[in-house]
């Protein structure tokens, strides 16, 4: 058997005497685009959280590749192939996109020379592309306050694709953007990804875009996986429309 | 150890702690409702002390009785708190509360640049000195070490009784739970229908009164100088942040921490007295980053 | 505050700025002869621009420090302290002892500092240059206490020299020093050092998520920041041929916090023209209003703060775009 490339054993944590996390043992295979679905409060972030180093969990461990990264802080495991993309983007708000991306870049590459201009590094091409891949080519000298939110969840994961990670973790890719982009944004992102090999975890709470694009779904509720498994089957699962679908709708 | 001498730093070190907490309760009142570090903080301490001074020498000058001195203090601080912090807050704050921390820093730090200058146009640079009420009330002698009154038993109880008076407030008065809401969350306050401009400027004007009437009931005990006011900020900063910025009945511990550190190194190793608050702060902060009550801020994302 | 960083890359505007640059350079180099009265007080002047650029620095991070005159000052009292060991050291010598003097120590408060942003960063900084002040007042059997030191006049290059021609090296070194750094700096904040640097002031998750530390990359400019405080020590202690603490004292860090956002927070040339002027008009002031000079200074800042928060580079950038503009015509 292979190692999967994300691995939780028995990752528990609580907040203020609610559950986030109960025990969760979950693994990640390599080039599988996993959903994760579950109600609001049900503890999804927090698990990206704590895959990533954010948060600590009480008890259990992360493993990336079969190395345990539970103490690891969230840089170090960015460092070992691990990328996230957020509900809120995260981004330079002074920065223009292609800035924003070219200091991914720079962090990727290590670039130390204090001399050289951040526009004359060499991955200026690459990043001009990965815009272009993401449809925001013509967005790349604006500073990204100006952007649309959706513009904005675009760059942000562009920005974690610039990393050049094996696994990218997303928190609802398309929550705030005009249901009429969703697909489009959706069909953008699983083509970059699939162009860079790139595993993804993504949350998301709009079950079309979860049915079209997941290779696998797993049901978050009360701070654990209830039940995983292919879209197709999960999602007519009756459960899973009581507990989850029925209360997005 | 000579006995003697621990009673004498023991002393030193409780009266001194409860002056520096006095005005490091305001200054963390201020932080903990306002979320501003107020720089002049200090110099409010400072014009509370020459206030009292002035005031007190032209009583005394009248004839009046030094225990008349008391309510001339409550007077000066209340002075301060209403003809500088009042003004402060509404003209200069208030714009600045949407603004980045940093500029909010900058903006206290030039009316402390200001102040600073107030007090030697007004004061000049001479030392004044004023310690009439200090014998007033007498000295007290304990295990044969004698000391004032003043310092050994008044200056704690105020203290004592600023800590528990605020906490009641926070905790049991209309204006105290408003202010507390407003804390919590600012616009929540505001929808359901909480004044929270007022509440802003109560609790300024309260803050602002704290450091003045540390200043005056630091005056009988101390010679006041210009640069009174820079040393008092960076001290009631060092205990504030070493019980964790807006923790009320934390300072109150820091202080006491400081204070004792400090008079025991007079008498130890003068030398170095006027760095062991920051040594202590240094150190604590070494170990807990949010001092010593606060609890880390995660981030939410 | 970062317009240089994020402006597109048009250099077409640009060009009548430099060359505006270039004459004020030129300008200051012919002070000595032009109106030699200036030499000392430019001099002064350039020295504590080094140091509002090493302020500047952090600026472009979003933070504030009310105590880098620490770092002057070590630098400052490590040469009066290299002169005491080694009579007749050479003036390169004291540039790399008082340097790395300031060094050392800003990675020393540096690395206890970068944990922290905002008031606590600025308030730590003022608390470390308070203790130093106080170790130099109070140890004075070492340090000379409120006298300070003298820093005799050293060597150049081998050669001791009289007080004049002293001075006109002095002057030189002090515009070189100005245009070799200020023109580093520049180049710094552009590259991805730089770059990844000033992203602490928007969005430290995002830089950890990028698997970069943010407290390296705050130490980073903080070292920057401090080298230039000490390289302007180091010219002001040789320049008034002693040190004392008020070289250190908060009053000095406030100043060049004042200058660096008169200046134009954030920029380098802005923080050489502030202090120019800064020094011009305080030299001359002084006679008028030195008992309010603080006093003026907090209003100042206030009025720019509230309302021209570009500073003068700002003013001088709109005025110089007008200018263009109007030459386009």
């Amino acid at each position: 058997m292979t190692t999967p490339l994300l691995e939780t054993r028995n990752l528990t944590i609580t907040f203020g005497g609610v559950i986030a996390a109960n025990d969760v043992s979950l693994k990640i295979e390599a080039g599988r685009n996993l959903a994760i679905i579950g109600p609001n409060g049900a503890g999804k972030t927090t698990f990206l959280n704590i895959c990533t180093g954010w948060i600590k969990p009480r008890k259990g461990q992360v493993l990336f590749q079969g190395e345990d990264v539970t103490a690891l802080p969230p840089r170090k495991i960015v460092q070992r192939g691990v990328a996230r993309a957020f509900q809120i983007p995260q981004l330079f708000t002074e920065h223009t996109a292609l800035e924003n991306l070219l200091i991914a870049a720079a962090a990727r590459d290590g670039m130390r020379n204090p001399l050289i201009d951040l526009h004359d590094t060499p991955a200026r091409d690459e990043m001009l592309h990965l815009l272009e891949m993401v449809n925001c080519a013509d967005v790349a000298h604006r500073l990204v306050v100006e952007l649309s939110e959706g513009q904005r969840k675009l760059i942000d994961i562009a920005v974690a694709l610039a990393l050049k990670p094996r696994l990218l973790l997303m928190d609802e890719p398309t929550s705030g953007v005009a249901s009429s982009e969703k697909d489009g944004i959706m069909e953008i992102l699983i083509t970059a990804l699939a162009e860079a090999k790139v595993t993804s975890v993504f949350v998301e709470h709009d079950m079309g875009i979860v049915q079209k694009y997941a290779d696998e779904v797993a049901v978050w509720n009360a701070g654990n996986v209830q039940l995983r498994g292919a879209p197709a089957e999960i999602l007519e699962h009756p459960d899973v429309i009581r507990d989850v679908i029925g209360e997005v709708a | 150890m000579n006995v003697t001498i621990f009673l004498l730093a023991l002393f030193d070190g409780v009266s001194y702690a409860a002056l520096v907490f006095i005005v490091a309760l305001g200054l963390t009142l201020i932080f903990g409702v306002m979320r501003i570090l107020n720089v002049a903080h200090g110099s409010l301490y400072a014009i509370g002390a020459y206030a009292t001074v002035s005031l007190t020498g032209f009583a005394l000058s009248m004839g009046a009785a030094p225990i008349l001195a008391f309510p001339l203090m409550l007077i000066s601080a209340v002075l301060v708190g209403l003809l500088i912090g009042g003004p402060i807050e509404v003209l200069l704050l208030r714009r600045i509360y949407n603004k980045p921390e940093v500029l909010q820093l900058l903006v206290t730090f030039a009316v402390f640049m200001i102040l600073e200058d107030v007090q030697r146009l007004v004061w000049g640079t001479q030392p004044y000195f004023q310690s009439a009420v200090l014998q007033s009330l007498g000295n007290i002698t304990v295990l044969g070490v004698t000391y004032t009154v003043y310092q050994l038993i008044l200056l704690p109880l105020v203290a004592v009784a600023l800590l528990l008076g605020l906490r009641f407030f926070l905790r049991h008065t209309l204006n105290g739970k408003l202010i507390l809401a407003t804390t919590e969350d600012r616009e929540a306050a505001q929808s359901i229908g909480i004044d929270a401009d007022r509440v802003f400027l109560l609790t300024f004007i309260v803050g602002a009164i704290l450091a003045g009437l540390g200043g005056a009931l630091a005056s009988p005990t101390t010679s006041i100088l210009p640069g009174m006011g820079a040393d008092m900020i960076v001290l009631s900063f060092a205990v504030v942040a070493t019980a964790g910025l807006g923790q009320i009945e934390g300072a109150a511990l820091t202080a006491l921490m400081i204070g004792l550190g400090r008079s025991f190194a007079i008498y130890f190793w003068p030398e170095i007295a006027v760095l062991v608050p920051y040594l202590i702060m240094v150190l604590v902060l070494l170990v807990r980053p949010e001092g010593l009550f606060g609890s880390p801020a995660a981030r939410k994302i | 505050m970062s317009s240089v960083s994020t402006a597109p890359k048009t250099d077409a505007p640009k060009h009548p700025k430099s060359m505006l640059w270039i004459v004020g350079v030129v300008l200051l180099a012919a002070v000595p002869f032009a109106v030699p009265s200036l030499q000392l007080l430019v001099t002064f002047a350039l020295a504590k621009g080094l140091a509002v650029v090493g302020v500047t620095v952090l600026l472009r991070a979003g933070q504030v420090s009310f105590g880098h005159a620490l770092f002057f000052g070590i630098a400052a009292y490590a040469c009066a302290f290299l002169m005491a060991a080694i009579p007749g050291a050479d003036l390169a010598l004291l540039l790399l002892v008082g340097t790395l003097g300031a060094l050392l120590a800003g990675l020393c408060v540096g690395l206890f500092v970068v944990r922290y942003r905002g008031i606590f960063f600025g308030m730590l900084n003022l608390a470390f240059s308070m203790i130093f002040w106080s170790i130099l007042e109070k140890f004075y059997h070492i340090t000379g206490g409120a006298d300070g030191i003298r820093l005799p006049r050293p060597t150049v290059l081998g050669m001791a020299l009289e007080r004049g021609p002293f001075e006109l090296i002095l002057y030189y070194l002090a515009i070189v020093l100005m245009v070799v750094l200020g023109w580093v700096t520049i180049r710094w904040f552009a590259s991805p050092v730089g770059q990844i640097f000033q992203t602490i002031k928007t969005n430290e998750t995002r830089l950890e998520y990028l698997g970069v530390s943010p407290r390296r990359a705050l130490l980073s400019g903080y070292l920057l920041s401090a080298l230039l405080c000490g390289v302007g020590g180091v010219l002001m202690g040789v320049a008034q041929g002693a040190v004392t603490p008020e070289y250190v004292w908060w009053v000095r860090s406030a100043e060049m916090v004042f200058i660096a956002v008169l200046g134009g927070a954030g920029s380098v040339r802005g923080a050489f023209l502030g202090a120019l002027i800064y020094e011009i008009v305080r030299t001359y002031a002084s006679a008028y209003a030195g008992d309010i000079w603080q006093m003026l200074l907090g209003a100042f800042l206030l009025i720019i703060i509230l309302f021209a928060p570009g500073g003068l580079i700002g003013i001088f950038g709109s005025l110089a775009g007008r200018a263009v503009k109007e030459d386009a015509k």
